[in-house]
């Protein structure tokens, strides 16, 4: 799992169906010191998250599974909040 | 899943013969400002989607999930045609 931000949303209309209802975010993967890690993706939300919050996602199927037993056609899902998170200083 | 925009189209006579009949797209992954990023994938389609639209892309085994596409040999499907992308000012 990773560390990311919402830091948007997508509409879309003409979807596959078992997408019907679904929340579609866009991610920003950050590293421990907040930064950007990588490119933005779009994840399915399975939590209630909202944009401006700091998330955890997982990456593959089994970005579906918390939508069992609908078969989700996901690549990426969040599946926490953080509250907050400690590193210890390198 | 990524955002991209279909800037073509696949026509391919032989292929394997789970794909018969599906359409094969080629698209540019973007950012959600709109910019291109990286390189061009070829997708399925699953939602007739056309040249010029932004869509929605899954990759991976997850493409299988796709409607219509159980047990076929891809790993990158379209899934959704995007209507708007709000990103939130400063991301």
């Amino acid at each position: 799992m990773q560390l990311a931000k919402v830091i948007g949303d997508v509409v879309v209309t003409c979807k596959d169906d078992n997408l019907t209802g679904i929340k579609l975010l866009v991610l920003q993967p950050i590293a421990a010191d907040g930064s950007h890690a990588g490119r933005t993706l779009v994840a399915v939300d399975a939590v209630g998250a909202g944009v401006g919050e700091t998330v955890f996602f997982v990456r593959g199927k089994e970005a579906s599974f918390p939508f069992y037993p609908v078969e989700v056609p996901a690549d990426a899902g969040i599946v926490g909040i953080v509250d907050h998170y400690d590193v210890e200083p390198m | 899943m990524i955002l991209a925009r279909i800037v073509g189209t696949v026509v391919a006579t032989r292929k394997d013969p789970r794909l018969v009949s599906n359409k094969l797209l080629v698209a540019r992954p973007m950012d959600p400002h709109g910019k291109s990023e990286g390189s061009y994938l070829v997708a399925v389609d699953t939602v007739d989607a056309g040249v010029g639209e932004t869509v929605l892309i899954v990759s991976g085994s997850s493409a299988r999930m796709a409607s219509g596409m159980k047990d076929c040999p891809v790993d990158a499907a379209v899934v959704g045609i995007v209507d708007t992308v709000d990103v939130a000012a400063g991301d």
